[in-house]
């Protein structure tokens, strides 16, 4: 039988406010534990909260740049459960009304077509503490740093397909996210969590199958392992006669595999109620178009952008506008290089390489764009050659410096002078007399192959340094004139 | 000195009559030698209290006109109070030393007050009679056989026995003015907004509201000066201008509209209440007041709601006790489930813990629409009622409880009959309003309270209406016998 894989995201969006959502602790990630959980983030008795406007704004923000309506009347409520990590014993969230409503994602596919995918809502809430299990005195210990960081949790429709356009779909809301400057996109440090709602159906069949829910994915590639391996599971299962229990799952991309956490009937009953320490949060259209008129530039139209300005191809594009730390290292670049192929090659290809192999981000690159786009305006010039740009590209990634003091210190400038280069190819010309008499002798289409002799010779007897096009320029007109 | 009022005493401070230290000193020693026959008091802070008795000397030698500066004042013990043990009368806060002080604590301390102790309440303000509070009940000083109300008893007390000159108090749904009926005092609780609830431990956050219990209107008029203020820590705190309290008291009362609920002289009133509240509002009358008779329809839904609403908040608000962080542990916990079920099973009382399931059941998958949904609605009703009741008269008067102080375990046993004793009460609370309560007659030689409810934001008008009744009658001015 073929079978279809539904799936839907919950993502959880850590919003780069300085504090947090309902207290004035600092939201920095890295703290020695509890030093950054105040009076209100430990739930001690007779503290309040008080909504952090930053927050309110970042998801409005948001809402705004997936097209959605935004809540002109949103309110929080309390999500009732015990866990040691959750201080109060309850998270505040929003269920009814929340600050984002309906909206879209576009997200494009591997056969080079446009797939929406819808958002339910996303909603403002809380994040909890953590609980560290291992290695503590033989007991868990707390901590409350992260407890009270806003989130915002955005929920989609269960419109894909495919392990990829989830995949796709998550990399997109982490471009938005980014680029709109509301969360540092670090996945590492669990800025942006995924669940992923899966099940299969037969294809063709318009009910949906039983679903289940694995949780706290934190990062592209454990999300793709996650789902393929869930699909296969529930595959298998129906397959084999069973059928599939609505659960959640945890998956330990370590292992790569997943176990049940807990079921349906295990489920917490939240008791939602309104939260009666906060007051309901008007928005006004004011305060709405204040907003949208502060957007900064969203990644569908930085593509559309860079394929116009550069001249870029689609997948040169989309490479580069994706990510806004990328886009914004391509621009500076191109700023230094005045050539917008040229960076974009280079940034894709052999800086990517490096950083890859390294594994660094893009952030902590030890080549600048304006080291970059440098070196490159020393290609484009003719100073250096591609073969010696691979030696200063080394060199700027050792923290030598900029392009041109490699350049200087190194004693790389390639000979570009014509008189001089005219005297060295004289020069070549008449110590070779046997492979002059055999150019000459040639079919004229073996000719350029044969030049490649004349070219060596000049670069070894320039160390390298003379301009290879200038070289073929003037060993093509001395040698010709021969004929 | 202790008989005097709070506005006397602080005259006195103003005039170098005495110190404050002498006068804290006084009523230290009054709570140490009486305090055992009244258990007003979870905790007394002696040496907070003349060590700010001593600051507040230096700053009225320095001129401090401040009407509050060293005056002793006491605080519930629902009020976290910096360094000083704050239980909520609780077993499970027993241990618990706040590391900040409650806003109106430190509005308290920024005017020069003195800080006395702290006052026995029922468990997480959840009672009516102080039967609830783990250390013990609090004894009515005009009969030590029966209960101060609750849930401020220990405050009521304290001022009652004139142990305190004021004290601090919050009202869910009756616990100032319902102790203040039962203990002969004047009680006030402020439109919702009026006082930050920053500091003072959560009960029903959406009906909370802390307020003063004194024995006069001015008294109360002083004391609400300080304690109200714009507090950016708590988002329901409305910001809006203070209002000198006292300013409106000598005004005449004449033109006033005074409307009667018809609902408030039903059923289960006790005659001898019904009687002094009758005869307040005949001196009303003679006082220039034009008597109005209304209806607040919805007035039979107001308990109902509110033990539904109340409890609902409470389960939520409750929940921060889990023997994690602060307050009572268990003893060796077996496993996380175990270290829950049995630090809360164990410090939480019956009533809180009856309080917490009802509310936990109401908001139950299923109940909710049937319960916390309905309530709310029924909410709105009660609100409405007030609005329309409003538009037609200036404060609205009737009894503040229905009946005087009774017996301990009279009502114990049934949680339905002590909940019936907020039942003129509770409406304002869910409605929002202020309303407060004064003496206004004795019933077997123990006090009945007249309720005064205002429009929002109205007190220095109901303050006004009760100054005005305090100067034409002395009940206020009737001690308990036994007070030495």
């Amino acid at each position: 039988m073929q079978w279809e894989t539904v799936i839907g995201l919950e993502v959880h969006v850590q919003l780069a406010t300085k504090s947090k959502i309902f207290s004035g602790a600092s939201t920095a990630f890295g703290a020695a534990p509890n030093t950054q959980a105040c009076a209100i983030d430990l739930a001690m008795p007779g503290t309040l909260p008080v909504v952090n406007e930053q927050a309110y704004r970042y998801a409005t923000m948001f809402g705004l740049a997936i097209d959605a309506e935004i809540g002109k009347r949103s309110f929080f409520e309390r999500k009732n459960y015990f866990y040691p990590d959750l201080p109060k014993g309850y998270q505040t969230t929003q269920l009814e009304s929340p600050i984002v409503g309906a909206g879209h994602v576009d997200i494009a596919l591997a056969d080079g077509r446009t797939k929406r995918v819808r958002i339910h809502h996303a909603h403002l809430e809380e994040d909890a503490g953590k609980s560290l299990h291992e290695d503590y005195h033989g007991m868990s210990g707390i901590d409350l740093n992260r407890a009270g960081t806003p989130l915002i949790e955005i929920v989609s429709e269960p419109d894909m397909r495919t392990a990829e356009e989830a995949v796709a779909f998550a990399k997109k809301l982490h471009s938005i996210v980014t680029s709109l400057g509301i969360c540092d996109g670090d996945m590492s440090q669990g800025s942006m969590r995924f669940d992923v709602n899966i099940s299969v159906r037969p294809l063709g069949e318009e009910k949906l199958g039983t679903r289940t829910e694995t949780k706290n994915l934190n990062s592209f590639r454990f999300m793709e392992d996650a789902i393929k391996l869930e699909v296969e599971r529930q595959i298998d299962l129906i397959e084999d006669g069973g059928t599939v229990t609505q659960e959640t799952r945890l998956y330990n991309g370590e292992r790569k595999e997943s176990r049940s956490m807990r079921s349906k009937e295990e489920a917490n009953d939240y008791r939602y109620f309104p939260c009666p320490d906060l007051l309901p949060v008007d928005i006004d259209d004011d305060y709405i178009e204040a907003v949208r008129a502060s957007l900064p530039e969203l990644p569908d139209a930085r593509h559309a952008r860079f394929k116009d300005t550069y001249q870029l191809s689609d997948y040169d594009a989309s490479q580069l506008s994706e990510d806004l730390h990328t886009a914004l290292y391509f621009e500076a670049t191109v700023a230094a290089a005045k050539d917008a192929k040229l960076s974009a090659n280079w940034i894709m290809g052999e800086l990517a390489a490096r950083l890859n192999a390294a594994e660094l981000t893009l952030n902590a690159s030890p080549v600048s764009a304006q080291q970059l786009g440098g070196m490159i305006g020393r290609i484009k010039d003719g100073t250096i050659s591609s073969k010696q740009a691979k030696e200063v590209f080394d060199a700027m990634w050792a923290g030598e410096g900029d392009a041109d003091t490699i350049i200087e210190q190194r004693g790389l400038k390639q000979v570009s002078d014509t008189g001089a280069l005219e005297a060295m190819a004289d020069e070549i010309i008449a110590a070779s007399p046997k492979q002059v008499e055999n150019y000459k002798n040639a079919d004229a289409d073996k000719r350029p192959k044969m030049l490649g002799y004349f070219v060596g010779q000049i670069m070894k007897a320039s160390k390298g340094q003379a301009n290879p096009q200038a070289i073929n320029d003037i060993l093509l007109k001395k040698l010709n004139a021969l004929l | 000195m202790h008989n005097k009022t709070l506005a006397e005493l602080s005259a006195g401070l103003q005039a170098k009559t005495w110190s404050s230290v002498e006068l804290t000193q006084h009523f230290l020693d009054r709570i140490k030698r009486l305090d055992p026959n009244y258990n007003s008091f979870i905790t007394l802070t002696e040496d907070v209290a003349l060590a700010q008795a001593k600051a507040a000397d230096a700053r009225l030698a320095q001129g401090d006109t401040n009407p509050l500066c060293g005056v002793p004042i006491a605080h519930k013990d629902i009020f976290c109070t910096q360094g000083v043990k704050t239980t909520c009368g609780s077993k499970m806060l027993d241990n618990f030393i706040s590391p900040y002080d409650a806003t109106v604590v430190a509005n308290f301390q920024a005017a020069g007050a003195v800080m006395l102790g702290k006052t026995n309440m029922d468990e997480f303000a959840m009672g009516s009679s102080n039967e609830t509070s783990f250390y013990g009940p609090v004894k009515n000083p005009w009969d030590i056989g029966c209960v101060p109300g609750g849930s401020s008893g220990g405050s009521a007390a304290a001022v009652a026995a004139r142990l305190a000159p004021g004290a601090t108090a919050t009202d869910t749904g009756g616990s100032i003015r319902q102790p203040a009926a039962l203990c002969g005092l004047t009680g006030l609780k402020p439109t919702y907004g009026r006082v930050s609830r920053w500091g003072m431990i959560a009960f029903a956050s959406s009906l909370d509201q802390a307020g003063p219990m004194t024995r006069t209107a001015e008294d109360a008029a002083l004391m609400l000066n300080t304690m109200a203020s714009y507090d950016p820590k708590d988002s329901t705190n409305i910001d809006r201008a203070v209002p000198d309290y006292t300013a409106q008291l000598n005004d005449s009362l004449a033109g006033l509209t005074l409307g009667v609920p018809k609902e408030y002289f039903g059923e289960g009133l006790h005659p001898g209440t019904q009687a002094a509240v009758e005869a307040a509002i005949k001196q009303y009358e003679a006082m220039g007041a034009t008597i109005k008779s209304i209806s607040l329809p919805h007035s039979h839904l107001a308990v109902p709601a509110y033990y539904v609403i109340a409890p609902a908040e409470c389960s939520a608000n409750l929940s921060r006790f889990d023997g994690v962080r602060y307050g009572y542990r268990c003893e060796n916990p077996a496993d996380l489930a175990d270290l829950y079920k049995r630090s809360r099973g164990e410090a939480f009382g019956e009533e809180v813990q009856r309080r917490i399931l009802v509310g936990t059941y109401c908001l139950s998958a299923g109940y909710y629409d049937a319960y916390y949904r309905k309530a709310q609605k029924v909410r709105r009703l009660i609100k409405q009622d007030f609005v329309d009741a409003f538009s037609e008269v200036d404060l609205i008067i009737g009894p503040t409880s229905p009946s005087p102080a009774f017996a301990f375990g009279a009502k114990g046993a049934d949680p339905i009959a002590m909940y019936l004793e907020d039942i003129y009460t509770i409406a304002t609370n869910l409605a929002g309003l202020p309303g407060m309560s004064l003496p206004c007659g004795l019933v077997d030689n123990k006090p009945v309270g007249l309720q005064i409810i205002g429009n929002y934001f109205d007190e220095a008008r109901m303050l006004n209406a009760a100054h005005q009744f305090q100067q034409v009658t002395d009940f206020h001015q009737q001690a308990p016998q036994d007070i030495a």
